[in-house]
């Protein structure tokens, strides 16, 4: 078992609170510094898109896991993202500012999107979120002058302080960099007053009101923070893809972020970056699984769909708080042998309690 | 002048036959959320499924129209049932969130499992008013719209009856307003919640056989699913004459942006109105106004 | 100035469509003391509280609190006058910890800028130090501090009476509503909940309006007691003179 001492209530909201947790991190984090230079350049690259799914997660994670704000639309973001990102860089804006720039044109959509939010829950707000990513993939598709619809756009070679950073590896750390800072940025968040109001409206609007947040606003706050980490991804994103087209940003794009966040586990950001690895390797997995299956089967296109679909619903089932609640009962397990029990994560039988009334 | 007339009666005529079709596929969808709370996503999957199982039945093994129908309702019906009784009750009680994200997953693999077992290129197959039109009022409308429409009123007016004159009716009502209550009073809560699976599934599978031949037997039909959604929480959730009007609506919306409109509007023109519609009025046109109690 | 009630309630009013929640209520909350709100079922006691605290907006009249009209304030604006209330059926928040739940209730007294958060500035760090400091005051008024890492979800129903308490302390209130304090608590807790008013008048200095059907702890509790029917004031007075007042009895044995 491990005890903390401490002496100041800051030690006690830290990030990293154990030596052990510094160790653990640290060497994450140099692991993940060190393997471009070893590993293959096909391997870099998708691990580059693995850690822009990460980003495009946790700013999924940020509306749906800590606001309670369901979204079945974040694609739009993400597209949008990418396209306000490709369309600067062609009219001359340097990498370093288009990103920005980019994540920033995504969150004020994030804002008008939000506005109904005021309005409209639970699956009312699901569908606004699922019919304005309908449209934005129309007007994609239809805005030839900007974005050249359906025929694709190419998207210019990234260049950062005057060094190309167009190859595998060298993207690689901008992707990195980039999702640390999100990370960082939303760990402090979370720990901090605003996060607070944000767990609190999406537990209780009732006590949040009566407690004075405005919950409006931090709703329409968590929109807009929650598209910019999306088009933060999605402007990434738009160089690992290289070719922009309306397809690649449709429902299932929606769809599988959510995934992501539900397999995951709702709720933590640990859970947003194990949920977008776990997906992002899914396809992977299952093309391994193939080799296994009679080649009839195997030829067929819809085992990766299944797959995922299986474990969604594996999870749902019996693992409702996804990987992070996984990862939780098992560090339990470890830190506390051989005292654990398994009811300390039991969860309470309720009657089911409706939610047509709120 | 005529002209501008007879277009529009066309477009008119042609929203409401593609309306009825979103209604019927909208009223399986509130069915179940009416009873269990449960948004089904996998409904427009089970659509996709009875498309390819009748496309199958007939073309492949040579069984007539008139008895894959009956065949296939009721082994989507039987399905349903399954889905409910094995899948979908165990996340009784938790909450909105898990059902949909555990139909979305029951879709996908429904999805996966179509493209493996029937492959993945569309399919169409003949149905006995294939080809034919009618002349209704001096406007041509195809055989196989009007049935499709026949079937869906009779379809919302068979609900309408089984709801208001039956027993097992009366007891699904009881269920759907308090589960808890229902149960202590000798309703089999758990069977009659399968039960309503089941009827929803034959209405997808009357839908997915009726429709499948207008536009083809393929996996993306269950796109549908997003139209009957709008139209849905258009008409106002937990509403099942609202899920008529408002797939209706969404119906005639895509038909006049279709006809008048740009191209390209419509495809967007339902969401648009929809999500406008949901801003002026966020419980939908015939959706009932909660506030919670505090 | 300090004549001045606290809080004043004038020809108050609520109306839903024909439905008359609450009809021409006036009554007046003074500084420091405990007042306590009784009624059968369905007298309006708790639209009253959610007419102070605009959960609901008044049809007609006024309410006065230190003198200021606060019957047209956004309902989050009420927190930051000094008002805070609890819930009839408890209003937690859920999946965070106690610690979160109580931090939240000091939401009124700011977090520092946004800016600040995101970078964990030291001077955030102070205000967040600060903030917890205030919060363990609570923990240790409360005895909470067995359940400080704990999540509500799987709190037993006592605790989390005395949690949604501590939450509306930590908001550092001149007014405190109880909806319902002592529903659903064994003797024990309901004996603890006495102790605990007393000390939040005396001790705090904050003044208590409660509404509540345990007798036995309004008459230990309360300094006055106003009884509600049918959406109107039917009596006021100490708990004996109310409990002894005609149409009192008869509203509650519905003759």
């Amino acid at each position: 078992m491990r005890f903390d001492y401490h002496t100041r209530y800051a030690q006690g909201f830290a990030l990293l609170r154990h030596p052990s947790d510094w160790l653990a991190y640290g060497s994450l984090l140099a692991a993940l510094l060190v393997l471009p230079l070893v590993a293959s350049t096909y391997l870099v690259g998708e691990l580059g898109y693995v850690l822009i799914l990460c980003i495009a997660a946790m700013g999924l994670m940020t509306l749906t896991g800590f606001t309670g704000q369901v979204s079945l639309g974040h694609a739009s973001f993400v597209a949008i993202g990418a396209y306000a990102h490709a369309w600067l860089m062609a009219q001359g804006v340097p990498f370093a500012a288009s990103v920005p720039l980019a994540a920033l044109i995504a969150a004020v959509a994030g804002l008008v999107v939000g506005i109904p939010a005021i309005r409209v829950h639970g699956l009312y707000l699901a569908m606004v979120t699922l019919a304005f990513a309908i449209v934005v993939e129309q007007v994609i598709g239809h805005w030839r002058s900007v974005t050249g619809g359906y025929m694709g756009m190419v998207v210019a070679t990234p260049r950062l302080f005057g060094w190309s950073v167009g190859s595998p590896r060298a993207f690689y750390y901008v992707c990195l960099a980039l999702c640390v800072l999100t990370l960082v940025v939303l760990a402090n968040l979370m720990r901090s007053g605003l996060g607070r109001a944000m767990t609190g409206v999406r537990d209780s609007e009732a006590a949040a009101l009566a407690l004075g947040i405005e919950v409006n606003r931090v709703k329409v706050g968590a929109f807009g923070l929650s598209a910019g980490i999306t088009g933060l991804a999605g402007a990434l994103m738009a160089h690992h893809i290289g070719y922009l087209t309306p397809d690649a940003f449709t429902l299932l794009l929606s769809l599988d972020l959510v995934l992501m966040v539900v397999i995951g586990g709702l709720g933590s950001l640990r859970g947003a970056i194990l949920g977008a690895v776990l997906i992002s390797l899914l396809p992977n997995a299952v093309s391994a699984l193939k080799s296994l299956l009679p080649t009839a089967m195997a030829r067929q296109s819809g085992l990766e769909i299944f797959v995922a679909g299986l474990v969604l619903a594996l999870f749902v089932l019996f693992e409702p708080t996804g990987l992070n609640g996984r990862w939780l009962k098992l560090r339990a397990l470890f830190e506390t042998f051989p005292l654990y029990r398994r009811d300390t994560f039991r969860r309470q039988k309720t009657y089911m309690k409706s939610e047509r009334n709120r | 002048m005529t002209n501008a007339l007879d277009l529009f009666a066309q477009v008119t005529v042609n929203g409401i036959a593609v309306g009825t079709i979103y209604a019927l596929v909208a009223m399986g969808i509130v069915l179940i959320h009416k009873a269990t709370e449960v948004l089904n996503f996998a409904h427009g999957d089970l659509l996709v499924l009875s498309a390819f199982s009748a496309w199958a039945l007939i073309d492949l093994v040579g069984l007539p129209f008139w008895l894959v129908v009956p065949l296939v309702a009721v082994g989507i019906g039987v399905l349903a049932y399954g889905i409910d009784a094995l899948v979908v009750r165990r996340i009784a009680g938790q909450p909105q969130f898990a059902g949909v994200m555990l139909t979305i997953a029951l879709a996908f693999m429904i999805r996966g499992a179509v493209s493996m077992g029937f492959g993945t290129e569309s399919q169409s197959y003949a149905t006995p008013w294939s080809g034919r039109t009618t002349e209704v009022a001096g406007v041509a409308i195809a055989d196989l719209s009007l049935v499709i429409t026949g079937t869906a009123l009779l379809i919302a007016g068979g609900l309408w009856l089984f709801f208001r004159r039956t027993r097992l009716g009366v007891a699904m009502q009881a269920a759907s307003q308090n589960q808890l209550a229902a149960h202590l009073n000798g309703v089999r809560v758990k069977r009659l919640n399968s039960l309503v699976w089941a009827l929803a599934g034959v209405t997808a599978a009357i839908a997915g056989m009726f429709l499948a031949p207008v536009t083809l037997v393929d996996t993306s039909l269950w796109l549908i699913t997003l139209k009957a959604l709008a139209a849905i929480v258009l008409g106002g959730f937990g509403s099942l004459p609202g899920a008529v009007l408002g797939g209706v609506l969404i119906g005639l919306i895509e038909q006049y942006a279709g006809g008048y409109m740009p191209d390209g509007f419509r495809d967007i023109a339902p969401y648009v109105v929809l999500i406008a519609a949901l801003i002026l009025r966020p419980r939908g046109i015939l959706g009932e106004a909660h506030g919670r109690r505090v | 100035m300090s004549d001045t009630p606290l809080l004043e309630l004038d020809r108050l009013a609520l109306h839903f469509g024909g439905l008359k929640a609450i009809s021409d209520i006036s009554l007046s909350v003074n500084r420091g003391e405990v007042l306590a709100v009784i009624g059968p079922n369905g007298a309006g006691k708790t639209s009253m509280l959610n007419l102070v605290t605009r959960v609901f907006d008044a049809t007609q009249g006024s309410i006065l609190f230190k003198g200021q009209d606060i019957a047209r304030l956004s309902r989050s604006r009420i927190a930051h006058l000094g008002i805070a209330r609890t819930f009839q059926n408890i209003e937690l928040f859920e999946a965070a910890t106690v610690l979160d739940n109580l931090l939240l209730g000091r939401h009124r007294f700011g977090a520092g800028a946004w800016w600040q958060q995101v970078l964990r500035t030291p001077a955030l760090t102070r205000i967040e130090e600060d903030h917890r400091a205030r919060v363990e005051d609570i923990i240790d008024f409360l005895d909470l501090s067995a359940w400080r890492h704990a999540r509500v979800a799987g709190l037993p129903y006592g605790v989390r009476k005395v949690v949604e308490l501590g939450r509306a302390l930590c908001s550092g209130p001149e007014l405190l509503f109880l909806d319902e304090p002592a529903s659903g608590l064994n003797p024990e807790e309901t004996r603890d909940l006495a102790f605990w008013i007393d000390d939040i008048r005396s001790d705090l200095g904050i003044t208590v309006v409660m509404i509540e059907h345990d007798m036995a702890l309004v008459s230990a509790v309360a300094d006055r007691v106003i009884c509600m029917a049918q959406g109107r004031v039917l009596a006021q007075g100490s708990a004996a003179e109310v409990q002894a007042h005609p149409d009192v009895i008869a509203a509650y044995l519905g003759t």
